[in-house]
């Protein structure tokens, strides 16, 4: 019975190792720091380099795009983030102005902020309602 | 204004009933009393009119358009087609959590009236249990979100005005989609359905009466909600594929993570329950699978209601995380504590004997399904604790949940081929052989042909080998089985099979099931080898992608009471030859202020692969769309996995066909001496 035990721990726990060794490298290749642009500009030089995902308002009228790549800017003035999206999937469709946007990617040295996906948030997504709890009429 | 009235009186009666039938119910037991008992199942089944009717008041609301309530206001307008403006009633936070809590006092009336003669013993309390979680729903439903508030003015320093809006701002244009119309009451159904279960657990607990019966009953009710749980997810998925335009159908964001938990554990849960009921062990660890289900089901809820963890999909922030919270350490510490306190109750009759047996598969199978719940559970979380711990947020996305959860979704295949070949308690050297050789030589040997035919991507050739191995362990067994019946009752083969399946539906069930699992593999692996392109296209401009060509014929625009749309129609050509029209469309919705486009994607699918097209806008002089497109092969066979997966679900909830007792005899010896004699002849040989 001792030895039997024994083959099921051992089998338990090169399985544990096994996924425990996984979950730390997919975590290291993964892992993003999740930052608000304010915070992003409190980090000074440690923000180049390292993996970011940030998340701000988009301003009016900031998007733009060229042949290949989508342009926008996010934040509350006067402290915004340029964005250069250059992944491949399609912009999310929740992506217009006001929308809070949150964007993976790294930080340039020129101050733009290079990302390869791009999620949004529609100010109100499920719950369609002004500041002061009106749900907004439909203009007529 | 009076159906408001009416469903905001039902309402606070439900909630009245509730706790009436909780305390007749506690007190009935403690007292002895009959009358008391019947009359707290009486209650549970008033508590269910109740709620019907304020979920019928609601669709009322909707179905006129009376904007005087908020929730109407917010979440319909007056052009919405009836069937969205029908399933606008889970389109929001308050009337979601109303649809959730009708389905529990549903789930509870059908439990009360189907068992309460066969279990008379346990279904006080779990009649009991059932109206306590109900309570916290109604409780929610009166005090946090109500469906039927005004539609009010806030102002500064003086009461709110009432406020009747000319038009409603629209449902949320992503739910206005077949796929939003049925996958959250499948969902729903799933989530709710867990706490049937965790009810019996709880009264067994509580009587004492841990043998058999809770387990039978919990079974069944798992595995509904389980098949429930399964297709809201997938339909989900499907929704997500084809609403949300970047391609795919599974993006590991916390709302999917919240119904995946569940169902991982629940899954655990209906295969060591196995164990149990064959073997008399792990007594204690599927009570403890079906508390975990349950806890997940609700914890899934609190995590994307309440805005704890950041989501595209989640639900505006709300008052009511408080109220989950509270909900999940009572519901949590009180299951638990009684668990401890009747451990004695919960000895094992058995020991494991073999690492080579069926018992130790299923342990397997467990540990890795948790496994997986536990990584989903820290990738889900590690935000709000890397936040908690060192004041940072840290998220983790794609590549962590796949690396951890891709090698055991495959070892889990692997077990499903072996597991239910192996024998109780200690599998033979000459049954492996007898089991296994043949598939696995046959897997191998399509792992050639797809290397040669260049699948060299290490986890997708793995799952497709994998998938061949289970697929031909399946067919085998039903091959084998079928012919031994034919053999011995004359049937012909079809008939075997159907009468085989219909004598053990658990068994053959659980096969089509497995089946199920290899079909969606099959999909999922289909993902490795997506490409995609895009390009700005005028008219007669071309598009190529693999063996696919897409023509733009024509730019129009269309318009509805609901939305205006840029609509593209696309010629797709295979090889050069017309396969499909595609209409992408690009909509704005009308109603509400912001206005926001969504894509219709068009999808051209085949069992090969789908061609998936996004109109994603139009290039800044509006002559030319800009497409974007996905070729993705293999998707449809995870959609046709689900459809099986729920054939094969409900092939194992019928019961064991008898055969008639004149014919029992020889139907019954014939095979099973057949199969003896050749197991016999096997070994000698």
């Amino acid at each position: 019975m001792k030895r039997k035990q024994l083959k099921f721990a051992v089998g338990s726990a090169v399985i544990v190792v096994a996924l425990s060794y996984l979950a730390y490298s997919g975590f290291q290749e993964s892992k993003t720091f999740y930052q608000t642009v304010p915070e992003l500009y409190a980090l000074k030089d440690r923000a180049y380099g390292m993996k970011l995902q940030v998340s701000g308002d988009v301003v009016a009228g900031s998007k733009t795009r060229d042949a290949n790549d989508v342009y926008f800017t996010i934040g509350q003035e006067p402290q915004t983030l340029h964005v250069k999206y250059v992944g491949k999937a399609p912009l999310p469709d929740t992506l217009i102005d006001h929308a809070t946007a949150m964007a993976t990617g790294k930080l340039g040295r020129d101050g733009v902020f290079v990302a390869d996906s791009i999620s949004a948030k529609c100010a109100s997504k499920y719950e369609k309602e002004s500041a002061a709890g009106v749900p907004i009429a439909k203009k007529e | 204004m009076f159906a408001a009235q009416l469903g905001q009186f039902a309402l606070a009666l439900a909630w009245v009933v509730t706790a009436y039938s909780i305390v007749a119910s506690i007190l009935g037991i403690r007292f002895k009393n009959d009358k008391l008992i019947a009359s707290g199942r009486n209650a549970a089944l008033g508590t269910f009119v109740c709620i019907t009717t304020a979920i019928v008041c609601l669709g009322y609301l909707f179905a006129v358009s009376d904007f005087s309530i908020k929730y109407i206001a917010a979440h319909s307008n007056r052009d919405l087609p009836v069937y969205f403006k029908i399933s606008s009633i889970w389109g929001g936070q308050e009337g979601s959590l109303l649809f959730w809590g009708w389905l529990l006092t549903g789930y509870t009336a059908l439990v009360v009236m189907q068992n309460w003669r066969k279990h008379s013993a346990m279904m006080p309390y779990v009649t009991g249990v059932l109206m306590t979680t109900s309570l916290f729903f109604t409780s929610m439903h009166l005090f946090a979100v109500n469906p039927f508030n005004q539609t009010v003015i806030l102002q500064a320093q003086a009461s709110p005005i009432p406020f009747v809006p000319v038009d409603g701002s629209g449902l949320n244009p992503l739910l206005q989609d077949v796929y939003m119309v049925i996958h959250p009451p499948m969902l729903y159904l799933g989530f709710v359905g867990f706490a049937v279960p965790f009810a019996f657990a709880m009264a067994a607990l509580m009587t004492k009466q841990l043998g058999d019966t809770w387990i039978r009953t919990t079974r069944r009710w798992t595995m509904v909600a389980w098949m429930f749980l399964s297709v809201g997810i997938l339909l989900g998925g499907k929704w997500a594929y084809h609403e949300l335009g970047w391609g795919g159908f599974w993006a590991w964001d916390p709302v999917e993570n919240a119904s995946l938990m569940p169902w991982l554990i629940g899954t655990a849960f209906l295969h060591s329950v196995m164990v149990q009921e064959k073997k008399g062990m792990l007594k204690v660890w599927n009570i403890v699978l079906v508390i975990m289900t349950y806890i997940m089901s609700i914890f899934g809820t609190f995590l994307t209601r309440s805005g704890v963890v950041n989501s595209v999909h989640a639900f505006a922030q709300s008052s009511i995380g408080g109220y989950f919270a509270a909900f999940l350490v009572i519901a949590l510490s009180g299951s638990l504590y009684l668990l401890f306190d009747r451990l004695p109750y919960l000895k094992s009759e058995n020991q494991m004997e073999s690492i080579v047996s069926r018992e130790s598969s299923f342990m397997f199978n467990n540990l890795i399904l948790l496994a997986a719940c536990f990584a989903v559970f820290w990738g889900t979380m590690f935000p709000v604790i890397s936040e908690a711990v060192q004041g940072v947020k840290i998220t983790v996305s794609a590549p962590f949940f796949n690396k951890v959860n891709v090698p055991i979704a495959i070892f889990l295949m692997f077990l499903t081929g072996v597991g239910p070949l192996l024998a109780w308690r200690k599998a033979s050297t000459n049954s492996l052989k007898r089991n296994f050789l043949l598939p696995a030589v046959m897997a191998l040997a399509t792992g050639v042909v797809l290397y040669i035919r260049g699948v060299h991507h290490l986890y997708a050739w793995l799952a497709l080998v994998m998938s061949t191995f289970v697929a031909i362990t399946i067919v085998r067994e039903f091959y084998k089985g079928a012919r031994a019946r034919a053999l011995g009752t004359g049937e012909n083969f079809v008939e075997a099979v159907v009468n085989l399946t219909l004598r053990n539906t658990r068994r053959y069930g659980g096969y089509v099931v497995h089946f199920a699992f290899v079909m969606m593999f099959v999909g999922w692996s289909g993902q490795a080898f997506t490409t995609d392109g895009s390009a700005e296209l005028g008219l007669g401009d071309t598009l190529k992608i693999r063996e696919y060509t897409l023509r733009m014929d024509k730019l129009g625009v269309e318009d509805t009471p609901n939305y205006s749309a840029d609509k593209a129609t696309v010629s797709l050509f295979e090889d050069g030859k017309k396969v499909a029209n595609l209409f992408p469309e690009r909509r704005l919705y009308k109603a509400g202020a912001e206005q926001q486009p969504t894509s219709e994607v068009a999808i051209y699918s085949t069992v090969r692969n789908d061609v998936y097209v996004v109109f994603a806008g139009a290039t800044a002089d509006s002559r030319k769309a800009i497409i974007q497109v996905f070729y993705n092969p293999l998707t449809m066979w995870v959609w046709a996995g689900g459809v099986v997966l729920v054939i094969g679900t409900l092939i194992a909830l019928l019961p064991n066909r008898k055969t008639p007792p004149r014919k029992r005899q020889e139907a019954e010896t014939a095979p099973e001496r057949i199969r003896e004699q050749k197991e016999i002849a096997a070994k000698v040989s």
